[in-house]
């Protein structure tokens, strides 16, 4: 098949980026999205070209690195599927395709279609984490959990932290990824202990990383190759509401105060 | 020099406890003053890393991918032994430790496997206790299945994402450490060298993979996680990024390399569909537990599988080892569906496949019950093939997958370069020649959670705090080097891609070196591999700078590394002459077609000394004791 590719090409974070279009002639149907960048990459590179620089690893959509918008849509056309795991079946012959990087201002540009996300790292940092120390467990099966919670806590924690719902917002909120992480975590009774003061502190940090806020727009939950649902959000509101409300101190900021 | 493993002396149920007496500690106020370099931060680096912070050590981690989430471990899929009997099937820390050294194929360390099993049970408790969710049962209690060839229910798994969830788990603890200032994490970062002060590894050369920017890193030891190195095949399941670099850079600043013959295929991968291809999938081989593996019994097949009866169906696998049938260990898997497909009775279009079938699960228990075991390995197929495993069989074929070989360490999991430790998928010491499913989480943990944390402070104790600085001559001399080397390869000016010499060479190394050798064979990839190198430095095409974000240079440099590594491994896989587990030589095998062993002069580790590109390596052996589990030929019949 034959498709035209636009990709946004840009210098670095101060260059001015533009979209250049590239034909691609027989492309195989059964070609994986980033394998037609692939080849489009090989015969820029032997032309002495400078290849797109995208960003992928895995290419079994777990990792999240891939982070791309296709015409439009984060990781492209199909549903619950990453950029890396779409095949060129999905387009049709002869089709314009556009690819662009993630836009948000909490990832800045750094070249083509690489963002930087090291903000979603930070927002797991200020407390998306239960604190045990190593060796410090009891028994596995000491504690039983519901079945259905601990499903409920997978469906939150499949979240690949790729970004795609940071892409998607309007509001460029990054809301359901931190409400991901809140829920796995607060839906089991291991992560009770820290449950309110880790939901205002990763609440604080998505802030400060210049995310904006939820308004129910719900294009995330679309856009979310892992399906995650925009319930969760709920979840993280209440526990955010609940934290305020009870004025939960944060031992870890009271003790480094003294 | 002499190899020393370091092993214990004891009885083998003791020798962890007694070393753990008997090793020397490190006073909690002084941990502070040690700083300790990790490479890598998949389940084995992050674990680590995680663990010397919260004893107190200053941390700092190293991983080239934007976020220390993505490291591979994510991707490992069907789950994690541990001998907790929790099913009240008859496991036990022995029957694990029997298991591993068997499906070993008698290759690996005994004192290490045992270890392994041990400590297995805690990784479970603290995995849990971090908030990783296990499959459960109605109870509330966690569920366990069988898993790669195991006859016990020993696996502890998170829906079909056991890796990406165990990886999370050490990822947040990671993130808890840096968030009270005890980890410095370098994100985007590729290490490029390492630094050895008077015969003591003592800090890495990084480069910043978004700038180019080189910098030098000083610790009192250094770790390396770095992975395995399937991607010498080119298409392995590995991910895109995953290279030998920090362990062949190691190497060549001394540190052996052990067994690096022995390689896994997993049987289990969706088949190539064509020359784009640029890396493999694999489907977990829990599959195997309710799949029936199958190919038409007529070479001229031409009904669709749906359509073909029973009796035209050959379940090879179920034929030919009744007792084991579709669960025997990964090689015996991959060899029978090659030996079936290179008898003209694959399946595809390729010829290269072999059917997976779950008709008879899914009229067994249903299709939710089977959806709900591989829902997600089920679309992940479909999104690939355009096929529904639901309505028609897999296709499966096998792929690299996992190394088993790696860098030599003791029993303290030290490299023979003191402060040199190798720590997971990178180093050599728990697997033999072939690794049993499940067993790679358990061993990145256990290295990473259980072991590394008490060994490396009987290193450190013995070592005066921060004595090297990168004020150290070495220093600027090892950066000096990377800097050279970097502005060659930027400068390649020719006209084939990077990935088109990589290419070559996978496919020179799947043919020659992969799921079977001979020494032939061997011979000619051995005189075949210097001219691809050629190629590389003569023609490859290497355009923008070495000073920004270029991510063709990024792997024209570990295609480099891969370029050198390759001869070592074809040398290893040439010099042992029998088959064990991963390493099939065609010229020693039984009359039933398994791996011949020779343990009469092959029962050592081999490891090897660089002596220069090109050179021929120096061979070091480090014999294997059996004491506790009897040599047998293997049997899955």
């Amino acid at each position: 098949m034959k498709v035209t590719v636009h990709v946004w090409r840009q210098k670095n974070a101060s260059a001015a980026g533009k979209f250049v279009t590239y034909p691609m002639d027989d492309i195989s149907p059964d070609m994986s999205f980033l394998e037609m960048l692939d080849v489009l990459n090989d015969r820029l590179e032997e032309r002495g070209e400078e290849p797109v620089a995208f960003e992928s690893d895995c290419r079994e959509g777990i990792c999240g690195n891939c982070s791309m918008v296709i015409n439009g849509t984060p990781h492209g056309p199909m549903r619950n599927t990453t950029a890396c795991q779409l095949h060129m079946r999905s387009f049709s012959d002869g089709e314009d395709i556009y690819i662009e990087p993630w836009r948000a201002k909490a990832f800045p540009p750094i070249k083509d279609l690489v963002v930087d996300r090291g903000a979603l790292d930070r927002v797991i940092q200020a407390g998306g984490y239960i604190s045990v120390r190593t060796g410090s467990a009891q028994d596995a099966n000491a504690l039983p959990i519901p079945k259905l919670d601990v499903d409920l806590a997978m469906d939150a924690a499949t979240c690949i932290g790729c970004g795609a719902c940071v892409a998607a917002c309007p509001n460029s909120s990054a809301m359901l990824f931190t409400a991901a992480k809140i829920s796995h975590l607060g839906l089991l009774p291991q992560g009770q202990t820290e449950r309110m003061e880790r939901v205002r502190n990763m609440v604080r940090q998505h802030d400060d990383e210049l995310f904006g806020s939820c308004t129910n727009y719900g294009e995330c939950q679309d856009a979310c190759p892992k399906g995650i649902s925009i319930n969760f959000i709920g979840h993280l509101n209440r526990d955010f509401l609940k934290a305020n409300f009870l004025k939960v101190k944060n031992p870890r900021r009271e003790v480094e105060s003294q | 020099m002499t190899l020393d493993s370091n092993i214990p002396e004891g009885p083998i149920q003791d020798k962890w406890d007694n070393h753990r007496f008997s090793m020397k500690l490190v006073n909690p106020a002084n941990k502070r003053k040690y700083s300790i370099i990790v490479v890598g931060t998949g389940l084995a680096g992050a674990s680590a890393a995680a663990s010397f912070a919260e004893l107190g050590y200053k941390v700092k981690a190293f991983c080239y991918q934007d976020s220390a989430r993505r490291a591979h471990s994510i991707a490992a899929q069907g789950g994690i032994n541990a001998a907790k009997n929790y099913p009240n099937d008859g496991d036990s820390v022995w029957r694990l430790f029997y298991d591993t050294v068997k499906g070993g194929d008698y290759r690996s360390r005994e004192a290490n496997v045992y270890r392994l099993a041990q400590i297995s049970t805690n990784i479970i408790d603290q995995c849990v206790a971090q908030g990783v969710p296990f499959a459960r049962d109605y109870g509330g209690l966690l569920d366990n299945r069988s898993f790669g060839g195991a006859q016990v229910s020993r696996t502890f798994y998170a829906r079909g994402q056991t890796g990406q969830q165990l990886l999370l788990g050490a990822y947040q603890a990671l993130s808890k450490e840096v968030a009270r200032g005890q980890v410095e994490l370098v994100t985007n970062t590729e290490m490029q060298d390492l630094v050895v002060v008077d015969g003591h590894a003592k800090g890495i050369i990084v480069r910043d993979l978004r700038t180019g920017e080189l910098s030098m890193h000083a610790a009192d030891a250094v770790v390396l996680a770095t992975g395995g190195y399937s991607n010498v095949f080119y298409l392995s399941t590995n991910a895109m990024g995953c290279n030998v670099t920090a362990a062949w850079r190691a190497h060549k600043r001394g540190a052996f390399f052990a067994n690096p013959c022995y390689t896994q295929i997993h049987p289990t991968c969706i088949p190539v569909s064509g020359d784009h291809q640029s890396k493999l999938t694999l489907m977990s081989e829990s599959l195997r537990n309710d799949g029936r593996i199958w190919v038409p019994r007529d070479k001229d097949e031409t009904r669709r599988a749906s359509d073909i009866p029973e009796e035209d169906r050959y379940y090879y696998l179920e034929e030919r080892y009744p007792s084991f049938g579709n669960l025997v260990p990964r090689d015996v898997a991959s060899r029978n569906a090659k030996e079936r497909c290179d008898s003209g009775f694959g399946v595809g279009q390729t010829g290269l496949g072999v059917y997976l079938d779950f008709r008879d699960s899914i009229n067994r228990l249903g299709e939710n019950a089977v959806r709900e075991r591989y829902g997600n390995l089920f679309e992940m197929y479909e999104r690939i093939t355009d096929e529904s495993p639901y309505k028609v069989p897999m296709r499966i074929f096998p792929a690299p997958h996992y190394t088993m070989g790696g860098l030599w360490v003791d029993y303290n999991l030290m490299s023979n370069l003191p402060g040199l430790f190798v720590i997971g998928e990178a180093n050599f010491s728990d697997h033999g020649s072939n690794r049993l499913g499940a067993s790679a989480l358990m061993q990145g943990l256990a290295d990473g959670y259980f072991v590394i944390p008490y060994t490396i402070g009987n290193y450190l104790a013995r070592q005066t705090p921060g004595s090297v600085t990168t004020e150290a001559s070495e220093f600027s001399q090892v950066e000096s080097e990377v800097r050279d080397r970097i502005e060659t390869i930027v400068n390649l000016d020719g006209e084939r891609s990077v990935d088109s010499v990589h290419r070559e060479l996978g496919r020179l190394m799947w043919n020659e070196c992969g799921m079977e050798r001979n020494a032939d064979g061997l011979q000619g990839a051995l005189k075949e591999i210097p001219s691809i190198r050629d190629q590389f430095w003569q023609n490859a095409s290497v355009p923008g700078t070495s000073g920004e974000l270029n991510q063709t240079l990024e792997r024209a440099m570990r295609i480099a590394d891969f370029l050198e590594f390759a001869e070592v491994m074809c040398t290893d896989a040439y010099e042992r002459n029998e088959s064990c587990g991963g390493h099939f030589r065609s010229e020693y095998q039984t009359e039933e077609g398994e791996a011949l062993r020779n343990d009469e002069d092959y029962s050592y580790v081999a490891a090897w000394e660089f002596n220069g590109v090109g050179q021929k390596p120096t061979l070091h052996k480090e014999p294997l004791a059996f004491d506790h589990v009897p040599l047998t030929q293997r049997s899955y019949k």
